[in-house]
């Protein structure tokens, strides 16, 4: 450890901007950015499950309703929800007197209600149309067997459309990962957050910015080997032969 | 009920604002995708290269650090360059940078690359033998382009272009975060001025939502348009 310490200050001898200090900024931006983007969107594929399926049924006012709000929430950018969340979160009658108080004057929860949010509405149109694209005879072979809608949906629908969602699900975790930059504007400190700081402290556009870019650019790279890995294995069986 | 504390024309001028961005954003984009997509389908090697890198470094970065690289980044880079002309030659000249064009070049450049691959994949599929009897006909490589390539090509297109159109006006909201007036940031101050972020944010989300929906009806006009001759599509 001492090692690595002194091999860290020999490298940054010299170096104006990336001091210990900075880095310092930029790795509790890291950790600020994953657990935001983690927590929604564990959140957000808890949530899109029950309401994908709801989505798909066919009684009109249970899909109606969700279909409502995957559309607004689909159709306005997050910025806006971001805004709508954080600046409203105050008018709601006597939330200042509940213990959740402390938790929501803070920028990280409206922050993580906004993603998780907007993440659960993309991810249910995925699973909708997952499960949508069942093939009709798996589904005339669970009838056939007696099985009743739930244990359907359960051993046959579901197991399937969540493979047949991995490649696009893919997608929109990287998507939420580049969103989670606009955390920064209601003043959090996330990865963006943190260069935007070093940006104004040293005036330094290029390194602050292309610095935290390359960081990104390793998540997004991670996050996609990491989705081809599991589709790789969990899509074998759809691979031409 | 539209004057919304006064701020009701300056909301509207925002919107006007998001619209002419959005669209001079997606003409760049749908440039730079033409380009892009044919340098990837080119023969040369470097051509393909330089395509490859640019889409892919483009989609693994967040569009907002993007932006600020390209308008706090490029206003130094501006600042460099008049300096030393001034120094050298003694021409006094200084651009300022400003957040509309910072936001349509970020934006045009960003959706370049997907544009890039839209148009890439809806360009292999066209009939290969259409470009064949165009070339029969003695037509040059840009008029099989303009007149075969081109428009057959956008049938495949239509789908992941307005997908594409769809991100990309949302994306427009993130120029307000490096001060351009458009109705995110116009809402934004108004709201934070008058403690009634309701009044002014909703409105702006239904401004998104009609914009969206009128879009989406274009698209199916083009789509129907583009699809003629191919038997009820």
């Amino acid at each position: 450890m001492q090692d690595i310490t002194l091999w860290f200050q020999d490298l940054l001898a010299g170096n104006l901007i990336f001091t210990p200090q900075t880095l310092g900024y930029y790795w509790e931006g890291l950790v600020t950015t994953t657990q935001l983007v983690f927590l929604s969107l564990v959140i957000g594929l808890v949530m899109a499950v029950p309401l994908a399926i709801g989505r798909s049924s066919g009684r009109r006012w249970i899909s109606l309703p969700i279909y409502a709000y995957t559309y607004v929430f689909r159709g306005t950018p997050l910025l806006i929800q971001l805004y709508i969340i954080y600046y409203g979160v105050v008018f709601f009658d006597g939330i200042q007197e509940t213990f959740l108080w402390p938790m929501l004057r803070e920028a990280f929860y409206p922050a993580l209600i906004a993603f998780t949010l907007n993440t659960a509405a993309y991810t249910t149109e995925i699973f909708r149309g997952a499960i949508k694209a069942t093939a009709k005879g798996e589904i005339e072979a669970a009838r056939a067997y007696g099985m009743s809608q739930g244990l359907m949906m359960r051993r046959i629908i579901l197991p399937s459309a969540f493979r047949r969602a991995l490649p696009a699900y893919g997608n929109e975790v990287i998507f939420m990962l580049h969103a989670s930059a606009i955390a920064s504007v209601v003043t959090l400190m996330d990865l963006t957050g943190a260069a935007r700081f070093v940006y104004a402290r040293f005036y330094a556009p290029f390194e602050a910015f292309l610095f935290v870019a390359a960081i990104y650019l390793c998540l997004t790279f991670a996050i996609l080997y990491l989705f081809r890995w599991l589709e790789k294995r969990l899509l074998a069986h759809l691979k031409p032969a | 009920m539209l004057d919304l504390h006064g701020y009701g024309p300056r909301l509207l001028e925002g919107a006007g604002v998001t619209i002419q961005l959005a669209v001079l954003s997606l003409a760049l984009a749908i440039v730079l995708g033409l380009l892009t997509a044919s340098a990837k389908m080119s023969r040369s090697w470097l051509l393909h290269r330089v395509a490859t890198l640019y889409t892919t470094l483009i989609r693994g970065v967040p569009d907002l650090v993007l932006m600020m690289l390209l308008f706090f980044g490029g206003q130094m880079a501006l600042n460099l360059v008049t300096d030393a002309l001034y120094d050298r030659f003694g021409v006094d000249w200084y651009v300022n940078l400003n957040a509309f064009a910072a936001g349509v070049l970020t934006i045009g450049f960003i959706f370049g690359a997907y544009m890039g691959e839209t148009f890439r994949g809806a360009f292999m599929a066209v009939d290969h033998g259409q470009i064949e009897a165009g070339k029969a006909y003695g037509m040059s490589p840009w008029l099989v382009f303009r007149r075969i390539r081109f428009p057959l090509m956008m049938r495949h297109a239509l789908p992941g272009l307005s997908n594409n159109w769809m991100v990309l006006l949302k994306t427009t909201a993130l120029v307000s975060v490096i001060g351009l007036s458009d109705m995110v940031r116009i809402a934004a101050e108004a709201s934070r001025a008058t403690h009634e972020p309701f009044t002014f944010l909703i409105p702006v989300a239904l401004i998104y939502l009609l914009i969206a929906s009128v879009s989406e009806w274009v698209f199916l006009r083009l789509q129907k348009r583009y699809s003629v001759g191919f038997g009820g599509h």
